[in-house]
């Protein structure tokens, strides 16, 4: 692995995302909109205060798990990926390309959508909003990670849109949106504590509110931080140089 | 052993259930261009991507400019195209180059030299999901050039070009041989046969002759590689017992550099 190498990749990365304006404008407008459209469903409740933080946790999240399986998997089928796997560059290199690049984004994706809660849905934020964005990236790098492992196991684009049910909704129904996760069962309470985005809520949830202190958000952070870190190790465990 | 740049003792490949190459004995000398010619799904390309290092073998070994295939010193010195164009369609022609130069540790004006060399200077700035077929994989080619690999391994580089750019190709990859390259070039088109210093005659995943263009059509009394290549298959056919191994002269073994 070699930076500069590295840094090829994940500027190769964003000049194809550069020259397809559409994906561009899904990534950045799309969270946006399905918050302000969640806001504009409890107008008349003060659900979306509770939830609010919650969504900001799930829209990158979903969108950079997307993005990054359907690219990776168009480079393993177009044959890029095996010409790459036969030049000097390594699985780290590949790997840590697409998540720079991908968390680049992400920060910017955050960035539109905070913005967009905060200013125009009056979603407000009582703690700091440095670890606010912390959290939301970790969570975005979360979704490129295990993005890159699902596309291991997908043979086609279909099969890729097929994982996000399975990789993304337990996450969303065991993570404490529908119900708190105290109240779940006990065998979902323990799974849904093991599960990462569970983690960016409640980072998420004390960012807004300012209850806690920074020592639990940084705690989640690094526990979603282990589960980036396994998710990449697995990935580049699949990126083999010799297939059969 | 130092002439050699591939030598392959046993090998042995399987793709899904079937045994695609069953006990393979190979040598490659340097220098030169070798022809891999035989009909589809003969196993060409899988005995190329074995050479390069990206396949599974299920036994004997390949080695290439005397190290193990697909070790990692040898990923800078041994350069593949694949048969299908493997090139980002979203970036432009010279950005996909420019990509591959970084990744293959090359100059940047490497990226210059190839454009040249393959004639795309004209469509450098050009999508590359926008060019034609033929194009697509000159780039492909072009990238494979990159950093001036000791050898290339290159799967069906003429398919799709019109007569005049497959003789302007050939007419490169003579040059590239004549500066000591080695090329292991795959083809369907019989008489670019005559154009290699060497031809591999494959079918069913075995060699079934190892000879010259000339040596060719003098063992099989016909006039063109076209002939030739059919009067062997049927000989192939004819009972397992009778597979023809027509070795050429220990001197062509050995010969270094081109023939101009
Ligand atoms: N991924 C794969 N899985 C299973 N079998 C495969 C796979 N790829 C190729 N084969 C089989 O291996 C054999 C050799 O294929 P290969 O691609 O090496 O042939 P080829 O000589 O390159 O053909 P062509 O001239 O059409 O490119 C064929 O019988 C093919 O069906
Ligand atoms: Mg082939």
């Amino acid at each position: 692995m070699t930076p500069m190498r590295t840094l090829a990749t994940a500027g190769r990365v964003l000049l194809q995302i550069r020259s397809d304006p559409r994906t561009i404008a899904l990534l950045l407008v799309v969270p946006s909109l399905l918050i302000g459209l969640v806001a504009w469903i409890f107008d008349e409740t003060d659900v979306f205060a509770s939830i609010g933080p919650a969504m900001l946790a799930l829209f990158p999240f979903i969108v950079m798990f997307l993005v990054t399986s359907i690219s990776t998997l168009r480079e393993r089928r177009s044959g890029t990926l095996e010409r790459l796997l036969s030049m000097p560059l390594g699985r780290g290199d590949f790997i840590l390309g697409y998540t720079l690049a991908f968390g680049l984004l992400a920060i910017v994706q955050t960035a539109v959508a905070v913005g967009y809660a905060t200013l125009v849905c009056g979603l407000t934020i009582d703690g700091s909003l440095w670890l606010l964005f912390i959290v939301a990236i970790a969570d975005a790098l979360l979704g490129t990670a295990l993005g890159l492992l699902a596309s291991a196991f997908a043979r086609t684009e279909f099969q890729v849109v097929q994982f996000m049910p399975v990789f993304v909704f337990p996450q969303i129904l065991l993570g404490g949106i529908f119900l708190p996760r105290p109240q779940l069962p006990d065998v979902l309470e323990v799974i849904g504590d093991w599960l990462p985005l569970s983690h960016a809520i409640d980072a998420l949830d004390a960012v807004s509110t300012g209850d806690e202190d920074d020592a639990f958000i940084w705690l989640r952070v690094l526990f979603i931080v282990c589960w980036i870190v396994g998710a990449v190790i697995v990935g580049s465990l699949t990126l083999r140089r010799r297939t059969p | 052993m130092m002439n050699n740049a591939i030598v392959a003792r046993g090998l042995r490949v399987r793709r899904g259930r079937s045994t695609v190459i069953d006990g393979l004995d190979l040598e490659v000398p340097r220098g030169a261009i070798i022809g891999l010619l035989g009909p589809s799904g003969s196993g060409k390309t899988t005995l190329m991507r074995a050479v390069v290092g990206v396949q599974i073998i299920a036994g004997g070994s390949v080695m290439v400019l005397d190290r193990k295939a697909g070790s990692a010193p040898l990923r800078r010195r041994v350069g593949y195209m694949t048969q299908a164009a493997s090139i980002y369609e979203d970036l432009s022609v010279r950005a996909n180059l420019r990509y591959f130069a970084r990744v293959q540790g090359a100059p940047p004006a490497d990226v210059d030299r190839v454009l040249e060399r393959t004639d795309l200077v004209g469509q450098a700035d050009r999508l590359a999901r926008t060019l034609s077929g033929g194009q697509a994989n000159r780039v492909s080619l072009a990238a494979a050039m990159l950093g001036s690999p000791e050898l290339l391994v290159l799967d069906e580089p003429t398919v799709g070009l019109d007569p005049v750019l497959r003789a302007d190709l050939w007419e490169i990859f003579r040059r590239l041989a004549d500066d000591g390259t080695t090329l292991l070039v795959s083809s369907h088109v019989m008489d670019e046969a005559t154009r290699c210093d060497r031809l591999l005659l494959m079918r069913e995943g075995a060699i079934i002759a190892d000879t010259t263009p000339d040596e060719l059509l003098r063992s099989t009394g016909t006039a063109s590689a076209e002939e030739a290549f059919l009067r062997i298959i049927e000989r192939d056919s004819a009972g397992p017992g009778s597979r023809t191994r027509t070795k050429p002269a220990r001197h062509l073994l050995s010969r270094r550099g081109g023939r101009r």
